[in-house]
């Protein structure tokens, strides 16, 4: 069974890649390489190591803007959570700018910021803190009510409430809320390369395109997709790992 | 949330920060903000105007024709993947990659494909929409109660009859619930085509007040804008809700 | 299991003069315009089991949360052991129906607590947990967690919680509802056992008239709309005979009988 879904799932791949390819040597277009010149190209952008300069480069206001939101994020949706007040002045906020294209605020930003890493830290920030904040306000406002009752019951103190039942209870969601913050941070990441300046892997794919060399373009787009799809996988399979039966403990099932 | 006993509407906070926004510009504490007034004047000055009505008619039209295909190709694509397991074990890896991946990396590949022109802006619009209709109508067919299946069996329906009578309401609700993120997705996609590609809707409108430093306009169109992502996503839940009554049974 | 059978008791069958443990004077409640409790009184006998039983909407868990401190009467007083109740209490314990275990806790860090959150050290709390985890008969599973048990293990970890913390008063919130029906005979015929080993007053919450009338020293039947106490049954005979052989005693099945006549009534 496990092999049945192995080989199908590299049957897809070897059918998507050479569907990529023959469509490449039509050619469906002069700007589509084929699959294998994108390979080529791939592997001598990491060879030299351009590859992964434009990484370091672009990775920057990614790490430091998921981690501003992170901090910042849980610690305002436990206050949302938690209060009531608090809740009724700002998760109105987050929820417009949750359904809201927060990409459009970008000119914006640079125009206040300028083009350095500032105003991309800042476009990572807009992109991921809603769904941290809406995320980990829920699960603090949903924590189960008899667990709380257990808790008053045998006598527990507000502070032992928070940190021994609320915020191990909500977890799990938290937990989601920031895969989900780190995957809109990415294309914040991204937005702000192609349209702030070009630096890192933004830089890869506007000159290659300005010189007309399509497979490093699509060579180095191909490998964000793989990066950031490879990384939420992981941080998925870790949130299983971490939080498996954590939702099936307490209730009878 | 209850002060002195009156109830306040969830959303009145909006107010509260409506007017310390006026309070900041009226501080002309910074200059890219200007009172909210000023803004909501302006607002109502362009409205009417030829360029905004262009940028709006534009930005409709590739958001509707991209919401079109989006629910058109991923609502029997996702159906199908929910019946055909040989074409879920196929599919559905792609359909995962496709929604964790920032698909704003893949707007340079259509613009060198396609061009800088509507076109590509509404395949980007498509594309961001697409995978999670995909997605939630598989979810939708595939956790139809078993129970219903057996009864359509043996109560001795035809195909068609199941399929419309039986099926297709089981899955609604879910079905619904996944045009919903994919509309609201459908509008950022619809933004950051016209961001990147910015000769049309209002990616243009944005790029010619930003580089003039109009800044009430800019703002009176980001509202424009943001009200109606916020309307249409108001508007989808309450599609939704209307439909999910019986969701809960299911 | 663990726990050591009944041995023949010489009570008094009489009600005249029991110690009172608890006693409930008048108490109402209200959410706004619902009156869940109105005007209640009752009495709750120390050392003996006292169920409330009643159809569902009677506010018996109500009144089980406000003897607990959970909730606040709208008026009226509780008193435990003659002191005034204001909130929970190290004097009472309780059982939740959901078990209301901690998911991410083994075994021990749940039996133990409700004395972790006493601020009782950690070897302290452990040694007593771990001899309260034996009485309920979970030996071996102290490092397991609750999803790896059975409903029926995770409600002893309930009750192993709620005794480790040695509380006078004993609350159970329908506690063997949410277990399957073999398993909650068991609990049953162990709760027995537990009344009378343990010096606790226990209050017990049920709509099952059949568990009632098998565990209970006094039955309290409570209608709804409004909530009152309408009868108290104090089953007489069959209290020291062997656990299976109440099940088939006469006087047994006319009491199980004779409250079904009354509430059947009420049944939506």
């Amino acid at each position: 069974m496990a092999n049945r879904s192995l080989y199908l799932k590299l049957l897809s791949a070897v059918i998507i890649f050479g569907a990529w390819e023959i469509a490449g040597r039509i050619p469906v277009s002069y700007a589509f390489p084929t699959f294998i010149d994108s390979m080529v190209a791939l592997f001598k952008l990491a060879a030299d190591g351009t590859l992964f300069v434009a990484y370091a480069e672009t990775l920057k206001p990614l790490v430091v803007g998921v981690a501003i939101s992170t901090v910042l994020g849980i610690g305002l949706g436990i206050w949302i959570g938690l209060s009531k007040i608090f809740d009724w002045l700002f998760s109105p906020i987050f929820i417009v700018m949750q359904s809201a294209p927060l990409a459009a605020l970008i000119p914006l930003l640079v125009m206040a910021y300028g083009i350095g890493l500032t105003s991309k830290v800042f476009v990572v920030c807009i992109m991921a803190m809603p769904v941290i904040v809406l995320n980990t306000s829920a699960a603090v406002r949903h924590t189960p009510v008899s667990m709380k009752d257990m808790c008053r019951s045998f006598m527990g103190s507000r502070l032992d409430m928070l940190f021994k039942i609320i915020i191990p209870a909500a977890s799990p969601l938290i937990f989601s809320g920031l895969r989900l913050g780190v995957s809109a941070g990415f294309i914040g990441a991204i937005l702000s390369e192609l349209k702030i300046t070009p630096t890192g892997v933004g830089d890869i794919i506007t000159f290659s395109r300005s010189i007309a060399d399509y497979p490093s373009m699509y060579a180095a787009i191909f490998s964000i997709i793989v990066l950031a799809v490879l990384f939420l996988n992981l941080l998925e399979r870790a949130e299983q790992l971490l939080f498996k039966g954590n939702d099936r403990g307490y209730v009878s099932d | 949330m209850i002060v002195f006993g009156y109830r306040l509407p969830a959303m009145a906070s909006l107010i509260l920060w409506g007017l310390l926004w006026e309070l900041v510009g009226w501080m002309e504490l910074t200059f890219f903000i200007p009172p909210l007034s000023e803004v909501l004047v302006t607002l109502f000055e362009i409205i009417g105007t030829p360029p905004f009505l262009k940028a709006l008619s534009e930005t409709a039209y590739a958001f509707s024709m991209g919401v079109f295909f989006a629910v058109g190709i991923g609502v029997p694509v996702g159906i199908l993947m929910g019946r055909s397991r040989l074409l879920d074990e196929l599919l559905l890896p792609w359909v995962n990659v496709f929604l964790s991946a920032p698909l704003t990396a893949l707007v340079p590949v259509l613009m060198v494909l396609f061009g800088f022109g509507m076109k590509s802006i509404i395949i980007t619009t498509t594309l961001f929409a697409i995978w999670i209709i995909i997605l939630n109508a598989r979810t939708g067919v595939r956790q139809i109660n078993r129970s219903l299946v057996e009864m359509a069996q043996s109560f001795g329906a035809s195909p068609m009859d199941a399929f419309f009578k039986i099926y297709f309401w089981a899955a609604l609700p879910e079905i619904l619930g996944g045009v919903r993120i994919g509309i609201i997705r459908a509008v950022k996609g619809v933004i950051i085509g016209q961001l990147l590609i910015s000769i049309a809707g209002f990616g243009a409108l944005f790029e010619l007040y930003s580089s003039n430093f109009l800044m009430a306009h800019f703002w009176a169109i980001l509202i424009v804008l943001f009200a109606m992502a916020f309307s249409i996503s108001e508007f989808m839940a309450y599609l939704e809700r209307k439909v999910s009554y019986y969701a809960a049974n299911r | 299991m663990a726990m050591s059978q009944i041995k023949p008791v010489l009570t008094s069958t009489e009600t005249a003069q029991t110690d009172i443990a608890v006693s409930v004077r008048n108490i109402s409640k209200n959410y706004g315009a619902v009156e869940a409790l109105k005007d209640l009184t009752l009495d709750f006998p120390r050392g003996q089991l006292t169920s409330l039983l009643g159809p569902s909407g009677c506010g018996k868990t109500t009144l089980l949360k406000i003897i607990a401190g959970l909730l606040k009467p709208s008026s009226g007083e509780v008193e435990v052991n003659g002191k005034p109740v204001v909130g929970p209490g190290p004097n009472r314990a309780f059982v939740f129906q959901d078990f209301a275990l901690l998911p991410w806790a083994t075994v021990m860090r749940n039996v133990a607590f409700g004395l972790e959150l006493r601020g009782v050290a950690k070897s302290e709390r452990e040694d007593v947990a771990a001899k309260y985890i034996r009485d309920v008969g979970l030996a071996g599973f102290e490092n397991s967690y609750p999803h790896e048990l059975s409903g029926g293990m995770r409600q002893r970890v309930g009750l192993a919680r709620a005794l480790s913390v040695d509380a006078k008063v004993l609350l159970m919130d329908e506690p063997f509802s949410a277990v399957d029906e073999q398993t909650r005979r068991k609990f049953q015929e162990d709760l027995l056992g537990l009344v009378q080993n343990e010096n606790k007053t226990f209050i017990f919450v049920t709509h099952s008239i059949e568990e009632a009338v098998y565990v209970s020293d006094q039955i309290a039947i409570l209608l709804p709309r409004p909530s009152r106490v309408s009868e108290i049954i104090r089953p007489t005979g069959f209290r020291n005979k062997p656990m299976d052989q109440i099940r088939r005693d006469p006087e047994y099945l006319d009491i199980v009988d004779d409250i079904w006549a009354s509430l059947r009534s009420y049944v939506e």
